[in-house]
């Protein structure tokens, strides 16, 4: 616990940091040599502080949905990246935006929902197929269907001329969040609160519908409150920030290797490292070429892709 | 589910089979070069032949890419394009604008940025290729899954640097990087024709070893082929080819996947002076063929590479599952 | 002769071979036996330039087999090892076909031709020979690749655990093959055996292996007797004299 306590601080401290970063002069002495109504407390309530609770909210919901995905697909390399979740929610944003033009971002989330939860059950049906054993099959078979459903997406929005705006739903950003645009996003902490009241629950999914249904539970049930969870989340970052890749892959591969596999006691763990993990790749991303910002989507494209490289390789030396 | 498998004798040999190609992408051509023409015949021929050759040398480096990057794997569903290869290519030329900047980029002749970019692909995708094989080779989906995350990091890589050089080189970037099969420079044409012919010379030179190839390692060294030398040549050829279709038409993950899938599976041999002539005429006519039909009869102009990654993305999970239960 | 010198490998900290020195004599067959992780495999991969040798040297005929060009060396030794997967689409004809390609580097000539149809009767594969490998059984497989060794004609072939797959009829017509090879047309074949039996019955020459070393060797006759396998496989065998051959029992 105490550790628990000290990572939380270690949060709060890179929150504090994110604040105080940005082309506009906001410093703690500028706050308080000021009046309330002044340009500095206006660019942090309407600009900083949306930016940085967006930043808390979807990194540790994306880490939290990733664990989900695992625990269900019972595959460590799983996430809704590598398993059509992402690119489905892209393709219901798509589709109602050509349907309903201008609507509100509710609508969008609803049918970025609706889309994710059918692409990932399709994900899972096709999962069935895979043996067992063959772990890294099931992401490379998520990353292809991701990859089929994009190229949907992509026809269509050339078709409708949306290409451009297509960007911003695929590759996250931070950098338009402001006051009253990513209010959705707390949707996603309740979400990761339930995902945790239930934890034990997807634990035991995880190990099967026979294991599942002699312990007494509805396997079906169960399993479709998990994947509604993740298509949720997934689909509340996509409007609202966009994606980020592998994010909810490395966060439990790396907690589960520090603190082990009980979900319940892993997931306050990846909701901190979740989020300092988006804190710091998104000061990175303000910093390195300040004024100008770089994305997160790219910049944990990179250290995404790194560690995941990582994740695959270690314990793999040549032999034979 | 119902074994495909084709009848014992099938009914044209392969050599049939190349001729009928051979025909087929003539019709595609001869189709592209005149249905929907206006105007006069001095502009339309030279103006049309331009792009047909382009998209014949695209097809061309793509085909033989992917077929001789798969003998050496020993495997059908690695690709090049898959393992990340063209996104190296694009990393490469987006490092040189980073510290070339932009004007002097475009001010160096395409021949020496061409070779020059070639020369670092060829040394680091055989790095990069060595690296990975030393450690994953006895699991092919490991080695597919660290591609596909090596070509996501170096995407990645790119858009960084991308982001990191100023607006203006930016834009010389984004020109020289995203072409599409309908712009093409005549120099870069030039150039790459003579890569390929070279390479071709090259291939054809290989060609027996290749065959040997296709039998594993092992096999291979029992019946004497120098692997080594062998495979290292073959990464070389690959390297320039792949650099020759990315500076082309920009990252086209599935075609070589089709392409080469398709003509093992209309030539039924395992042998390369049969598959490569193949492989290239069914690029041709995919490419050539396909631009005809959904930009002359549909009217849609572009997407043909879009539907390209569709078809590729649902065979290869088809491939991907059928494997898994032998 | 094959002769190995001070030949170690190690993956790591692991030594899996550790200096084998060992002559293996020309004309003849010898099989190499041991138990399970005892070294056999590599070292015939070593000898067969497939695997690179952490330390010493081999050589065959004089020849160093790290240094003589692989072409050359293809028309002297041929080695088959246990797993051979080929996702290539090819017919056995074929596959026995690419045995020539050491002398004729891929296009056949008539005797080429002559050869290749002989080594498909030999391993009795005529019914077979226009199907493609991903249609035949396991043990049918096995006998198409010996084939393809057997149209190489070399004077040294080695074999790592040739019977795998095979039924007793094809395992024993393999044996015997071997056999005739050496002693009618004086090759020189070395074998990785699991079945004592088949090395005794069918060898000249045995190497046991154990934990990377080579634990005792010496004519057939020598190997096979009951103190010297009991201490090699650590576990008590009998050896019986049935029809003027040892046969070694271990059950029960």
């Amino acid at each position: 616990m105490p550790k628990l306590i000290f990572g939380a601080l270690a949060i709060l401290v890179l929150a504090l940091i994110s604040l105080f970063i940005g082309v506009s002069d906001v410093t703690p002495m500028s706050l308080f040599s000021s009046s309330p109504d002044d340009r500095p407390m206006q660019v942090l309530l309407i600009s900083r502080v949306p930016r940085t609770l967006a930043l808390i909210l979807s990194g540790s919901a994306l880490a939290v949905a990733g664990l989900l995905m695992q625990m269900l697909a019972r595959n460590r390399f799983v996430e809704p990246g590598t398993a059509g979740t992402v690119e489905s929610a892209v393709f219901g944003i798509l589709v109602i935006t050509i349907v309903w033009p201008g609507s509100p971002l509710i609508a969008k989330m609803l049918a970025a929902t609706v889309a994710a939860l059918m692409g990932t059950a399709l994900f899972m049906q096709i999962l069935r197929r895979i043996p067992l054993r063959s772990t890294l099959m099931v992401p490379l078979v998520g990353i292809m269907l991701g990859g089929v459903i994009s190229s949907i997406t992509a026809f269509f929005a050339y078709r409708y001329d949306l290409l451009q705006t297509l960007g911003t739903w695929t590759l996250g950003d931070f950098s338009g969040v402001l006051r009253g645009r990513y209010e959705l996003l707390w949707l996603s902490a309740g979400l990761v609160g339930l995902a945790w009241l239930a934890a034990d629950r997807f634990t035991v999914a995880g190990l099967g519908q026979d294991f599942t249904t002699n312990l007494g539970l509805n396997y079906r049930r169960v399993l479709t409150l998990g994947l509604t969870i993740v298509a949720m989340v997934t689909a509340v970052v996509v409007v609202s920030v966009g994606s980020i890749p592998f994010l909810g892959l490395i966060v439990p591969n790396l907690v589960s290797m520090a603190v082990g596999d009980n979900a319940r006691r892993a997931i306050p763990w990846i909701v901190l490292m979740g989020a300092g993990f988006v804190l710091v790749c998104d000061i990175i991303g303000r910093v390195i070429r300040f004024p100008y910002e770089i994305p997160i989507g790219t910049m944990f494209g990179v250290i995404g892709s790194v560690l995941f490289l990582y994740l695959l390789l270690r314990r793999r030396p040549a032999n034979g | 589910m119902a074994d495909i498998r084709a009848p014992a004798t099938p009914a044209f040999s392969p050599r049939q089979v190349l001729m009928i190609l051979a025909a087929l992408a003539m019709v595609s051509i001869a189709a592209f070069m005149v249905i929907g023409a206006k105007g006069s015949w001095g502009f339309i021929l030279p103006f049309r032949g331009t792009k047909v050759w382009s998209m014949a040398m695209i097809g061309t480096a793509i085909a033989i890419a992917t077929v001789l990057f798969q003998t050496i794997t020993a495997n059908r569903i690695l690709t090049p394009s898959i393992m990340g290869f063209d996104a190296l290519f694009a990393l490469v030329r987006t490092v040189q604008v980073f510290f070339l900047g932009g004007l002097s980029y475009a001010m160096l002749p395409d021949q020496i940025q061409f070779t020059y970019e070639a020369a670092v692909m060829v040394g680091l995708s055989t790095l990069l290729f060595r690296w990975l094989f030393n450690r994953a080779a006895r699991d092919l989906y490991l080695l597919v899954l660290v591609g596909i995350v090596f070509g996501v990091l170096f995407r990645s890589l790119g858009g960084l640097m991308q982001r990191l050089i100023n607006p203006n080189d930016f834009a010389v970037l984004q020109d020289s990087l995203f072409a599409s099969f309908n712009t093409t420079d005549q120099t870069l044409l030039g150039i790459s024709t003579l890569a390929i012919a070279g390479v071709c010379l090259w291939v054809w030179r290989l060609l027996p070893a290749l065959d040997v190839l296709n039998l594993g390692r092992d096999t291979a060294i029992n019946l004497g082929v120098n692997y080594n030398r062998t495979v290292s040549q073959v990464l070389v050829i690959v390297a320039i080819l792949v650099s020759v279709s990315t500076a082309l038409v920009g990252p086209v993950t599935f075609f070589g996947l089709l392409v080469a899938n398709l003509s093992y599976l209309v030539i039924r041999s395992h042998k390369h002076i049969l598959i490569l002539p193949a492989s290239i005429l069914i690029s041709i006519i995919t490419l050539v063929g396909g631009q005809v039909v959904l930009e002359r009869v549909f009217g849609y102009d572009t997407a043909l590479a879009i539907i390209i990654e569709f078809v590729g993305g649902v065979v290869f999970i088809a491939m991907l599952l059928r494997g898994s239960r032998t | 002769m094959i002769r190995t010198q001070s030949v170690s490998r190690s993956y790591g900290d692991n030594l899996v071979v550790d200096n084998v020195t060992l002559d293996i004599p020309a004309r003849g067959v010898t099989s190499i036996i041991g138990p399970n992780g005892a070294g056999k495999s590599t070292l015939l991969s070593m000898v067969s330039r497939l695997l690179d040798m952490s330390a010493g040297t081999v050589t065959v005929d004089g020849m160093d087999v790290t240094r003589t060009p692989s072409d050359v060396l293809a028309r002297r030794l041929s080695i088959l090892r246990q797993d051979n997967h080929i996702s290539a689409r090819i017919t056995v004809r074929d596959l026995v076909g690419f045995g020539r390609y050491p002398h004729s580097k891929g296009r056949l000539t008539v005797e080429d031709r002559a050869m290749i149809e002989k080594a498909i009767a030999y391993l009795d594969l005529d019914a077979l020979s226009d199907r493609f490998l991903d249609e035949l059984s396991g043990g049918q497989r096995q006998r198409t690749f010996v084939a393809m060794v057997l149209a190489q004609d070399t004077d040294y072939v080695l074999l790592d655990e040739p019977l795998n797959n095979l039924d007793m009829k094809h395992a024993m017509g393999m044996m015997k093959l071997m056999r005739q090879a050496a002693s009618d047309l004086g090759k020189t074949v070395v074998l990785v055996l699991h079945d004592i039996n088949f090395a005794s019955w069918y060898s000249d020459y045995i190497v046991a292996m154990k934990a990377g070393r080579v634990a005792a060797q010496g004519p057939a006759g020598d190997m096979i007797r009951p103190e010297v396998l009991s201490d090699i496989y650590e576990m008590d065998i009998k050896v019986h004299e049935i029809g003027g051959q040892r046969i070694s029992v271990y059950y029960g």
